[in-house]
């Protein structure tokens, strides 16, 4: 540790308390007419920052290494990536997986199951919006629209015709695709930045219009009482149906991983990649842009649409407020911690982000603090999240000793966008 | 010969510049045509025009593939442009760096194969034959463009002559009758230069693809073209064979202050 | 045609536009240097009235009569919103100049949410009243019923603020180092400009810019929560786009349509749909003419 570097972080500490001074020490009640001094929170500033701004310099200095390592080094696989590869790690770990997941209903207390079951809804929407922004590099900051679509679907469909929950899942799906389609159309030609304005846009319309249009959608009160799902006509206790509900949404989940898993190896996730690279080479070898980021754009939406019926019929409750900004943000937040490309890391984020907070009670009150600190972090950090995609590689046909080793993984840098 | 190419009458504006001012071109079935002039000339203009990253002013662009219609295709998107079978490159270099080699070839092939996302998701036997397909063309293709050892890299940490012959190689796999090259040998040594010498000819004599390239090194114009073609100020100014070209008054002056290296 | 009835829109909807001018010029000078949709912007216009309101309640406690407090909170707000703005461009775009362009777009609406909440937390999640800096002018007295003091007083501050920014950008050295920065960025680092103090100027005006919007929209309105930024901050983009992203004239422009268009269609049409014509408006210029009203198309380069 350098003596420069302790003055710097002085410095920089001094600075944070300047910074923060009026907001984090003045409390004002303007109705009583009353000021708060609190001084304790000017300590807790200095020092925080004056020990960040370490954590911050060595992870800096790290990062300036790590890019000429790689330069150097491009056969370096992570660990993570090595024991995902290996058999003797992977088998067993699947199984220990499957018994946990299979048993976890019939250990914990309904309210633990139920809120598992909220963050295997995000897993399923953290995968959707993968599919557009971690793929096909599209910022989609509108999301949660199509949640809502797919939630209003089954509420106004059952309270209107009394369709059930079964009826309404492809429903839901169907309408999250053609809300995507529908959507996507005007705004694909747009630049990225703009993509994601007008997302946002789209998304803000459609909550205020869900707000507003009482006659359609019974205002911000919302709509109550919409039936859970039924399984053959049983009825259920609420401890019993929230274990349904919960292996319901593992079905789900695994379903989702599955297609997700196919697009993402096939021509068409090739073809999103590709367009996330370079836009313009990509249509240069004859992939029709428009249809490409439709299909992302559609395929992204139809997930949201599905999971959105699975909501309202979880909460028996919903109303707009479910569906603002804050909520695409949220998953937006899983995919970028998850690492974007990456099926295994966006489970990952979706679990840690989701059940963290609901797990240490302290923390959720900083919940949102925590996830706009750790969209920048993941950014300056480690852009491709904490599990890189994994890249496939494919084997050759009667090419005999010239078969390259199959299956081998790579790791995969940041996904770059047009630079131009 | 029968002309593949046509361009009559290409002009370009952009608000009060014209880029390109009344061009026209013919290129030959089997013909490697160079297409050279001083910097701003407007070489990349025209790529782009016919390529349909621009859609030109006025003037046409007809192409006529070996067993198929003629066909005008000015105002085509440049997907449709390569479907039809003109492939280009880039002048400065558009791999999609964080593919693999292997998939950088393989997203040439997207405009030949079908399978959709009933396709992906199922992956019946048809799409698993169509991929195994895929990925042994592209490593074909790779072999024949002396790549082949590189296949599992990510593009982006390739040395930057292979990632100028990928590039060729990503072109090679959409089919296409005439490739367009832009700068092919910028920024490469004279061995790599040489070789890429070689790899043209290859492309045009074993796999029967005209060519026509822009391209700033003359030792290497000279040598490889069948035609040269001169711009300057958005104008053609000459056409010839290599020996035409090196005598003709009007070039020498455009290149004035520019050495013909030749 | 009841015309008192327009002219209150008329008028209503200038003040808005100025003050979606004011923050919309930070969104464009910023965009015009580094390319880059700054999220984080309505945060530090939000920033700036809370600090305000802290800096005029502590001010009045301590005895200080009111032109006093208006002057001084203003400026205690001017300088802490810039120096959130110059911070967080250090912290949250600077390390991401070379990456690609989805990252530091990322990263600015982590900081917008991050912001938000640190407020949220740190202050409260309820509305506060801010108290009524501008004073009431006299010689208003007869037109007041069709606009009050305070609505002068915004659209004077405003056409004030944009001229003196307009003469710095166009006749001082720091003014001129920020256009070649948008110009060229590495052609204006090889003639000698510091691209990175060109680009924390630009923060930093532009942040002061939000705070001065901050400060007097608050006042007029009365009440502010942690929340005001991100709306202030989409309608105020919409602004920035709606004249022509990176064009100063353009920003203020953009905010009068934008302030006239929701004037008028709240008054005319339904006050329940205000922020749906913002967005609506938003949606349709960026899909039919993403260059906006004084920007020009310009041809992608390949």
């Amino acid at each position: 540790m350098k003596i420069q570097d302790i003055k710097e972080s002085f410095f920089i500490a001094a600075w944070f308390i300047l910074l923060t001074f009026p907001i984090m020490v003045i409390q004002v009640n303007p109705i009583e007419n009353i000021i708060e001094w609190r001084w304790w929170n000017l300590i807790l500033v200095g020092a925080g920052s004056f020990m960040l701004s370490f954590v911050w310099r060595y992870l800096m200095n790290r990062k300036a290494g790590q890019k000429r390592k790689e330069s150097e080094d491009a056969e370096d696989i992570p660990l993570t990536q090595r024991l995902l590869r290996n058999p003797r790690f992977f088998v067993p770990a699947l199984i220990v997986l499957g018994v946990f997941v299979f048993a976890f209903p019939f250990l914990f207390s309904a309210y633990q199951i139920n809120i598992m079951t909220t963050a295997l809804i995000y897993v399923v929407l953290g995968l959707g919006l993968n599919i557009v922004v971690g793929l096909a590099g599209l910022l989609d900051l509108g999301y949660v629209a199509f949640y809502a679509v797919g939630a209003y679907s089954y509420a106004l469909l059952n309270h209107h015709f009394g369709l059930g929950f079964w009826t309404v899942l492809p429903v839901g799906a169907f309408m999250g695709a053609m809300f995507g389609v529908l959507l996507g159309f005007p705004v694909l030609r747009l630049r990225g930045d703009y993509l994601a304005i007008v997302t946002l846009g789209f998304g803000e319309i459609i909550r205020l219009i869900l707000e507003n249009w009482n006659a359609f959608s019974f205002g911000p009160s919302g709509i109550a009482n919409i039936p859970r799902p039924g399984f053959f006509g049983v009825d259920f206790s609420l401890e019993a149906s929230s274990r349904y509900l919960y292996f319901l949404m593992i079905a789900m989940a695994l379903f989702t991983i599955f297609v997700v898993n196919r697009l993402q190896n096939s021509r068409i996730g090739r073809a999103w990649i590709a367009l996330r690279e370079d836009e313009i080479a990509c249509q240069a070898m004859g992939i029709d842009k428009t249809k490409t980021k439709l299909t992302a754009f559609a395929l992204g939406a139809t997930w949201a649409g599905m999971v959105g019926v699975m909501f309202a019929a979880k909460t028996t409750f919903i109303n707009p407020a479910s569906f603002t900004f804050l909520e695409s943000a949220i998953i937006l937040s899983i995919v970028v911690l998850g690492g974007m490309g990456s099926i295994v890391g966006v489970i990952i984020g979706a679990l840690v982000l989701i059940l963290l907070p609901e797990y240490l009670r302290a923390f959720s009150e900083y919940r949102m603090l925590l996830f706009g600190a750790i969209m920048v972090i993941m950014m300056v950090f480690r852009p491709q999240g904490i599990i890189s995609g994994v890249r496939r590689t494919y084997q050759f046909k009667g090419k005999g000793d010239k078969a390259v080793k199959t299956r081998e993984t790579v790791k995969q840098p940041a996904p770059t966008t047009d630079h131009s | 010969m029968e002309p593949i190419l046509e361009v009559k009458d290409l002009t370009m504006d952009f608000g009060g510049l014209r880029a390109l001012d009344h061009l026209d071109l013919e290129i030959d079935r089997g013909e490697i045509a160079a297409l050279i002039g001083p910097n701003g000339a407007g070489k990349t203009t025209f790529f782009n025009c016919i390529t349909g990253i621009y859609i030109p002013t006025r003037g046409d662009v007809v192409i006529s593939p070996p067993g198929k219609k003629r066909e005008r295709i000015n105002g085509l998107k440049p997907n449709h442009v390569t479907e039809r079978g003109m492939a280009r490159t880039f002048q400065n270099i558009r791999l999609f760096p964080s593919m693999t080699v292997l998939e950088n070839v393989m997203i040439g092939r997207h405009c030949r194969t079908r399978s959709g996302i009933a396709g992906a998701v199922f992956r019946g036997p048809g799409t698993r034959e169509e991929e195994q397909a895929v990925v042994d063309k592209s490593y074909e293709i790779l072999e024949k463009m002396g790549l082949s050892r590189f296949v599992n890299e990510l593009a982006r940490n390739l040395p930057y002559g292979a990632q100028r012959r990928l590039e060729i190689a990503r072109a090679m796999a959409t089919e296409p009758f005439l490739i367009l090259l832009d700068e092919p040998a910028a920024g490469m040594n004279p061995q790599e230069t040489y070789e890429l010498d070689q790899l043209i000819l290859r492309i045009r004599d074993e796999e029967g693809i005209s060519l026509l390239l822009i391209e700033h090194d003359m030792q290497l114009v000279m040598s490889l073209s069948d035609r040269i073609f001169v711009m300057d100020y958005g104008k053609k100014i000459a056409q010839g064979t290599p020996e035409e070209i090196k005598n003709n008054p009007v070039v020498i002056k455009a290149y004035l202050g520019e050495e013909i290296d030749a | 045609m009841d015309w008192e009835y327009f002219f209150e829109l008329l008028l209503g909807g200038l003040t808005r536009g100025s003050i979606y001018a004011l923050i919309a010029l930070g969104y464009t000078m910023v965009y015009g240097i580094i390319e880059l949709i700054n999220f984080a912007h309505g945060e530090i216009y939000m920033i700036g009235a809370f600090t305000a309101l802290i800096a005029a309640n502590v001010l009045t406690m301590l005895g200080m009569n009111e032109l006093a407090v208006l002057v001084l909170a203003s400026v205690v707000a001017i300088l802490y919103s810039a120096a959130y703005g110059f911070t967080v461009e250090k912290i949250a775009y600077k390390p991401l100049r070379q990456a690609p362009r989805l990252s530091p777009l990322i990263s600015a609406i982590g900081m917008s949410i991050f912001l938000q909440n640190y407020v949220l937390l740190a202050q409260t999640s309820d509305f506060l009243p801010f108290p009524s800096l501008i004073p009431e002018l006299e010689f208003m007295e007869p037109i007041a019923h069709i606009i009050s003091s305070a609505e002068v007083i915004i659209i004077l501050t405003t056409a004030v603020v944009m001229i003196l920014l307009t003469l710095l950008i166009k006749y001082t050295r720091i003014g001129k180092a920020m256009r070649a920065t948008a110009q060229d960025r590495s052609m204006a680092m090889l003639v000698g400009v510091n691209v990175n103090r060109v680009i924390s100027t630009t923060f930093v005006i532009g942040s002061a810019l939000a705070a001065v919007g901050g400060v007097l929209i608050a006042s007029h309105i009365g009440m502010i929560n942690f929340y005001i930024g991100f709306i202030a901050g989409i309608k105020a983009f919409t602004a920035a786009v709606l004249g022509g992203i990176g064009s100063i004239p353009g920003a203020v422009l953009g905010g009068m349509v934008l302030g006239w268009t929701e004037s008028f269609a709240t008054g005319y049409v339904s006050s329940d749909y205000e922020d749906v014509f913002a967005f609506a408006l938003l949606v349709i210029i960026l899909i039919f003419r993403p260059a906006g009203i004084l920007g020009r198309s310009t041809t992608q380069k390949v």
